[in-house]
């Protein structure tokens, strides 16, 4: 499969090497394998000493597990990387401007152009903060858009991610990694800097304290707490930010604002980047029993006493089904056409798409409306006829469960596997920044499917992780 | 009808809590029919505020205690002008798109029997608002009037089950089986003035969204759609996200809850 010309290989081949991969090639060729071994078995033991592991649920084994790196990095030229930085501002800057429209006058639903049931019975859609102006008309702060490439000028979005998208730990700390292990590398090629992306984070969240807050905004991070698979990340983020990382329990709510307790008492915070889902945020507005939440903390969100990011309600814009018309939307609220295109998506619980999916399962990649992480999915072209049918049934039992799309041929990048140097395929996960403006550091989170010919980059799935760069002019 | 109303909500904690927090969404409804004379909502030791409008427009305020809490006492007094409507909510003013109330809820989940009695009962309606009488009718008739013989965790289709339930499963077992037919509807909490009425003074009943009409009451333990007789607070889309009083406390230890309700005809005085 591997073989199979058809595949964009970003380096290139033989005497055709692209130049922003150009010198990486001899790098990786000339280097000594012994040296290789020592260099992977260095990286593992620094992943392993700052802590950075990955628990997957439900997959058993070693919870504390690595995420696989590899020390071969992606790389992208200044103008790829423009093109790809005006996409995604774009793409993020009109899903806000959805879930402002959605949770006010509706217009893009009044104007036809998305059906009403998709938005308003969405089960991400939130009644409590229809009404609600969040500051500045941001709900998604940190929009993660999953992009994969195609050819040299073909990128795709897989999917939006404008709730919490995790995985920019792994951005900064592989970064961080590449510079220790192969200094000369970083001094014979420029390499556009990722280590400002806290210090950009914090400013996107003190910019939109609410307009009660007078002074500096208390930014604190709000977590689960380390029973969560992505905790590493929160107190990391925390720590990088120089902000409080803080529990349920930490925090309290008092007359107008909400406080979190600390060794000189309570001290009013004005901005909470939330790491837990909207239903466990607050027993006294969602789900009554949890106890993961801050007890009338939506109250003071609704009445301007503090910001929440993402703002509750943002997982509207990143269904899969409403996934469909952001290049709609980009025209609609923006007026422009979309830098970057969606993949061909067929919805199965519209009668004729379902009918062409069902006909063509051997074909498509299969997911679930609601589905993350790579589970519940199907890969058409790499499942077998018995996984293929018990699929058929899945999607017959609830049609509009699923969504379809062709399978792409997603581009390879090289990768150090046993045999030396290989191509994998990989995708990419940019993660902007909303704010008072809109930013975006030059990189982002590549992951790469490890297995050979595999198509699922998920790290819940096999999937490795590499550093990014984007060089300078 | 002017209607003065006393509500007094007492829990006492026994051990005390560690604190309390409560929403509030105890201030009658604004519109066409109800007009508000004078209300207070009263609670010794609270610490007030995080006071909003929401998108269904129910005013909504938080209460707090921090700290040891024996008692928590919320004493509501009000007086009220209102006027029949025959249920309709006009002049109520709201931003939640009707469609954003269709949606199963974990005590709104339509069993088989609510759908097959929701199918039945619209059968020969004929009309948006005739489907609307003919659904509170048929769920009237299905539940008898029966007190304590559920609870606030029973859901629609237990009670349908049951065959036997109060206002709260009334109302619950309307808004599954609208909801099954894609009719918008929620739950509603207020006041009655029950003379002559079966029901508490604390009552709920539901609303279901009829084209060109907008929202409008129907009380299925009643068999009526509210009147001047019933003063509306707030809505939802079940008893819980409805709660006049929702709270949460912190630590162990059993709660004792009273509720004492009157409500009078002020008019008559």
């Amino acid at each position: 499969m591997l073989k199979k010309p058809n595949y964009f290989n970003e380096m290139g081949s033989g005497n055709a090497i692209r130049p922003p991969y150009e010198g990486l090639g001899a790098w990786a060729a000339e280097m000594p394998e012994e040296f290789r071994n020592t260099k992977q078995s260095e990286a593992e033991a620094l992943f392993r000493r700052i802590g950075i592991t990955f628990a997957v649920y439900g997959e058993g084994g070693d919870p504390d597990r690595l995420i696989p790196f590899d020390m071969f990095p992606r790389i992208f030229a200044a103008q790829e990387w423009r093109k790809l930085e005006r996409g995604v501002k774009q793409r993020a800057k009109a899903l806000n401007a959805f879930l402002m429209d959605v949770y006010g006058r509706g217009e893009i639903v009044k104007a036809g152009i998305i059906p009403g049931r998709l938005v308003y019975q969405n089960e991400a859609y939130e009644k409590a903060v229809v009404g609600i102006k969040p500051p500045r008309g941001v709900y998604s702060h940190i929009v993660g858009i999953d992009l994969v490439r195609t050819g040299p000028d073909e990128f795709f979005v897989l999917e939006d991610n404008c709730r919490t998208p995790s995985g920019v730990s792994y951005m900064l700390e592989n970064r961080e990694i590449m510079m220790r292990m192969f200094p000369q590398l970083f001094r014979e090629n420029r390499i556009a800097p990722v280590e400002s992306y806290p210090a950009q984070l914090r400013r996107t969240l003190a910019s939109v304290a609410p307009a009660k807050c007078d002074g500096e905004p208390t930014v604190a991070i709000l977590t689960p707490g380390h029973f969560n698979s992505a905790y590493y990340e929160h107190s990391f983020l925390a720590d990088m930010m120089g902000v409080a990382l803080v529990e349920g329990q930490d925090l309290f709510v008092k007359g107008d604002f909400c406080y979190m307790r600390t060794t000189e008492g309570p001290k009013k915070v004005d901005v909470i980047y939330r790491r837990i889902d909207d239903a466990y945020i607050d027993p006294l507005c969602f789900r009554p029993e949890s106890m993961l939440g801050v007890p009338g903390l939506m109250n003071v969100y609704r009445s301007g006493g503090v910001a929440i990011a993402s703002a509750p309600g943002a997982g509207v814009a990143d269904d899969k089904a409403i996934y469909t018309f952001v290049p709609e939307m980009i025209r609609f609220y923006l007026g422009e056409e979309p830098i970057l295109n969606n993949v061909p998506t067929w919805q199965c619980g519209k009668k004729d798409e379902l009918k062409y999916v069902l006909e063509n399962l051997g074909e498509l990649v299969v997911k679930e409306v609601h589905g993350s992480g790579g589970y519940g999915m199907l890969v058409g072209p790499r499942s077998t006829k018995e996984q293929i049918e018990v699929f058929r049934l899945k999607i017959e039992d609830n049609p509009g469960n699923y969504i379809a799309q062709p399978t792409l041929a997603l581009s390879t990048c090289p990768t150090f596997v046993e045999e030396g140097i290989a191509p994998r395929h990989v995708d990419l996960r940019p993660y902007c920044l909303v704010g008072e403006n809109i930013e975006l550091v030059p990189g982002g989170l590549t992951r790469v499917a490890l297995t050979d010919g595999s198509l699922v980059v998920n790290s819940s799935q096999g999937g490795g992780v590499k550093d990014t760069w984007v060089l300078a002019e | 009808m002017r209607l003065q109303v006393n509500h007094r909500t007492s829990y006492r904690f026994d051990p005390p809590k560690r604190g309390v927090a409560q929403s509030l969404r105890l201030w009658p409804s604004l519109f066409d029919g109800q007009k508000i004379l004078d209300w207070n909502v009263d609670i010794e030791g609270a610490v007030r505020g995080a006071s909003f409008r929401d998108g269904a427009g129910d005013l909504i305020e938080t209460a707090t205690f921090l700290g040891s809490v024996e008692n928590v006492v919320v004493e509501v007094s009000g007086t009220v002008e209102t006027t029949d409507l025959s249920g309709v909510l006009r002049g109520h003013s709201e931003k939640v798109p009707p469609l954003a109330y269709v949606r199963r809820g974990p005590f709104t989940h339509a069993s088989p029997a609510i759908r097959d009695l929701a199918e039945a009962a619209v059968k020969d309606a004929g009309s948006p608002i005739a489907e609307a009488h003919a659904l509170a009718t048929a769920v009237g008739e299905a539940i008898a009037y029966v007190p304590g013989e559920t609870d606030e965790r029973t859901t629609a289709a237990e009670a349908l089950e049951a065959g036997r339930g109060v206002c709260q499963d009334h109302a619950h077992a309307l808004v599954a089986a609208a909801i099954s037919l894609e009719i918008p509807a929620r739950y509603v909490t207020g006041y009655l003035h029950a003379v002559g009425a079966i029901a508490e003074a604390s009552h709920a009943w539901a609303e279901l969204y009829v084209r060109d009409l907008g929202w409008v009451g129907f009380d299925a333990s009643n068999r009526v759609c509210p009147d001047e007789r019933y003063i509306r607070l707030g809505s939802g889309f079940d008893a819980i996200d409805a709660a006049p009083i929702r709270g949460v406390s912190q630590g162990s230890g059993a709660e004792a809850l009273s509720v004492d309700v009157t409500i009078i005809d002020a008019g008559q005085q």
